[in-house]
């Protein structure tokens, strides 16, 4: 008893920690402060944030591991993390602007991102599966709460409640899973169930499907998306932009570290389940947004699509696998962080706009805005040389090493018919005739599209930092 | 012997309470036998030798949520027996979604007997000499300190959202200040006048 009653290392459980420990002063200043302290406390959450990715950075290389093993720092987690950071920082900025016109600022959107971010930092360092369902709890709660935020707003209140009834129903699956994985393998830690694994059996498979069923949905893939669309739409458009970021960066690190470190050795299993999933999310993705109408309607079918092609990555199982999603998800962060902050300077005088059509004209009025966005849209489409082509190609040669070469045609495939809607919006941007110009862009949003764009255009000229930060995350993990 | 009998009381009395709940009129009586279902699950836990599982289930389910329930059942005028109007039509439907799943469930858990992939051996084995209350204390705090922290990080969310979605500050409304009323003395609280008669007072 003596032995289990010291004090367990803290340290590689810092960065959450000072987003826990903020989180709640904030609160304080919030609850006490009234409506005019929020102006305060979202400056002081997007510095939590950056102070979480420091200590980040700065803690001790290599593999730290605390609490009996239930939390794993490794360059993996270290990676994923200040990805999430970073897209939950953004998040709060391009926010600020919008929720003042709709005259919502409240202090509790920041407390809530800051929660839900340390429950991303805790999902993508979960050794076990205890810690996995914790960490995700957290994150997505925060997430229910956060996407009813404008609460006067019947759709964004019909948004929160379909993603918490789905949601909820998703955890039950997932939490099904756990069970049963914990009934057949004896443990609950990633490593025992490797091994218990390895001799095979019936409901260590049962389990797992539905395990991969409750991640699918986090990380909205097919057949678990059909929340996607509705929430994207409903949500206020902030939320939506960090719906499409910094959640789906956590929840595609942990379906990483359940596929790798907790299933390695029946890989054929989980293998044939990610190619249905990623061919699926594709083929939806590319389809169903030809249609849409509304830019936040297509932005959750393309993140939908992006979802597929970034799993294409984990269905190859390899290390270089591994790799390509890290990289694709990091350029898909920016890329979309980028997009929303367009669509978030979608404003006329009247209010928002969130129609397609009201880009048209877009690069006569504001001929840089629509020149980046243009851009953007090239790289999510994954036209050479922009960023987002280099996703693709990661993936898709990490697929053709691993001997999927069905994925991986059918995956260039279906990217030529999503192709289309994105030129499709390039086009009406560049030729159809003009209409009113948008409000100025507010500053915050200027920088967040600022940093996209040039990572976007610029990233083939210099790509080596984060390929070999995807390179040591990604060993980190075999 | 004895056992077995407590046994069969238990469980007789946990399935036809339960039967009692969806099949009463009055949705009170409905959360009452709820709430002798769920005790009588809690006397099977007893038997079972979990007998923290059994205060749990009291505690956490009769104390709170079946209270609960009784709150809401008596303060919302709820049609149960407009919600119940379509109970017989989709039975058929229901039942044969029951009984696939029911044949599925077997299937699977016999092909795993079958197959020899049953649950393996306990990697951890099951103490004797402590309860399992003790067993609980003992571990709560020191090895799943993280678990419990973050599970009240998440109780935390739960209620700040509770508060931001339904909150509403209304202006115009008369509240109680403490403070404002201890102070008062009589000089600030009453007033002597003189009423002349015949006149009244306005006050």
């Amino acid at each position: 008893m003596t032995a289990s009653a010291q004090i367990p290392d803290l340290l590689p459980v810092l960065p959450e920690i000072v987003l826990i420990v903020g989180a709640l002063a904030l609160l304080m200043v919030g609850a006490y402060g009234g409506e005019r302290s929020s102006p305060l406390v979202n400056v002081a959450s997007i510095m939590l944030l950056a102070a979480a990715a420091a200590i980040v950075t700065w803690l001790p290389s290599g593999k730290l591991v605390t609490f009996g093993g239930s939390f794993v720092l490794d360059d993996f987690a270290r990676f994923l993390k200040v990805l999430a950071l970073g897209g939950s920082a953004a998040a709060i900025l391009m926010s600020l602007d919008y929720f003042r016109r709709e005259k919502i600022l409240k202090f509790e959107y920041p407390v809530l991102i800051l929660l839900a971010t340390a429950g991303m930092g805790m999902l993508v360092s979960a050794g076990d599966l205890i810690a996995l369902y914790l960490g995700l709890e957290l994150m997505s709660l925060s997430l229910y709460v956060i996407a009813a935020f404008n609460r006067d707003s019947a759709k964004s209140t019909e948004a929160g409640l379909k993603y918490f009834v789905l949601g909820a129903l998703s955890s039950g699956m997932l939490l099904y899973g756990c069970s049963l994985i914990y009934g057949y393998t004896g443990t609950i830690a990633f490593p025992g169930i490797a091994q218990a694994a390895a001799q095979g059996g019936l409901g260590v498979t049962f389990g797992l499907v539905f395990l991969l069923a409750g991640l699918c949905f986090k990380v909205s893939a097919v057949p678990f998306h059909m929340w996607t669309p509705d929430v994207y739409e409903g949500a206020p458009t902030p939320v939506t932009a960090f719906f499409a970021s910094a959640p789906k960066v956590a929840a595609m690190a942990i379906f990483m570290r359940v596929a790798i470190s907790a299933f390695p050795t029946i890989l054929v299993q989980w293998q044939q389940i990610l190619v249905f999933v990623a061919i699926a999310s594709m083929a939806l993705g590319s389809f169903a947004a030809i249609g849409q109408r509304n830019i936040k309607r297509l932005m959750a079918y393309s993140s939908i699509g992006h979802m597929g092609f970034a799993l294409v990555g984990l269905a190859a199982g390899t290390q270089a696998g591994v790799q390509g999603v890290l990289v694709y998800i990091s350029i898909y962060l920016l890329m979309t962080l980028g997009t929303f902050a367009c669509i978030l300077s979608m404003k006329r005088p009247g209010g928002m706009v969130e129609d397609i059509s009201d880009l048209a004209g877009l690069s006569r009025t504001s001929p840089t805005m629509a020149f980046l966005l243009a851009m953007l849209l090239f790289s999510l489409a994954g036209i050479p040389p922009l960023a987002g082509f280099f996703a693709k190609f990661y993936v898709f040669i990490a697929a053709i090493n691993a001997g999927l070469y069905a994925l991986a045609v059918i995956g260039v495939l279906t990217s030529v018919v999503g192709a289309y809607y994105y030129l499709m919006i390039v086009k009406i941007m560049y030729f159809d005739e003009p209409q009113r110009s948008f409000d100025p862009m507010p500053r915050e949003q200027v920088v967040v599209l600022a940093v996209a764009g040039l990572f976007n255009l610029l990233f083939f000229a210099y790509p080596a930092p984060l390929l070999d930060a995807a390179t040591a995350a990604a060993k980190s993990l075999f | 012997m004895i056992p077995a009998l407590f046994f069969y009381l238990f469980a007789g009395i946990c399935i036809a309470s339960a039967l009692m709940v969806i099949a009463s009129r009055n949705p009170v009586h409905s959360v009452l036998y709820l709430i002798l279902a769920f005790v009588n699950a809690a006397g099977l836990f007893l038997l079972l030798g979990a007998e923290f599982l059994a205060m749990i289930l009291v505690v956490v389910y009769v104390g709170a949520v079946a209270v609960l329930f009784l709150f809401v059942v008596m303060m919302l005028d709820v049609d149960f027996a407009e919600l119940r109007e379509g109970f017989l039509q989709y039975l058929p439907v229901g039942a044969l979604v029951g009984v696939i799943f029911l044949a599925e469930i077997l299937l699977v858990v016999g092909a795993a007997t079958i197959g020899g992939g049953g649950p393996r051996v306990v990697v951890a084995p099951i103490p004797t000499d402590v309860s399992n209350t003790e067993a609980i204390g003992l571990v709560l705090y020191t090895k799943y300190l993280y678990f419990f922290q973050a599970a009240g990080v998440i109780l935390l969310v739960a209620m700040i959202g509770a508060i931001v979605l339904t909150l509403r500050h209304r202006t115009g409304v008369k509240r109680q200040n403490i403070a404002e009323q201890v102070a008062r003395t009589p000089e600030t609280a009453i007033e002597v006048r003189k009423v002349k008669s015949g006149q009244g007072l306005e006050v």
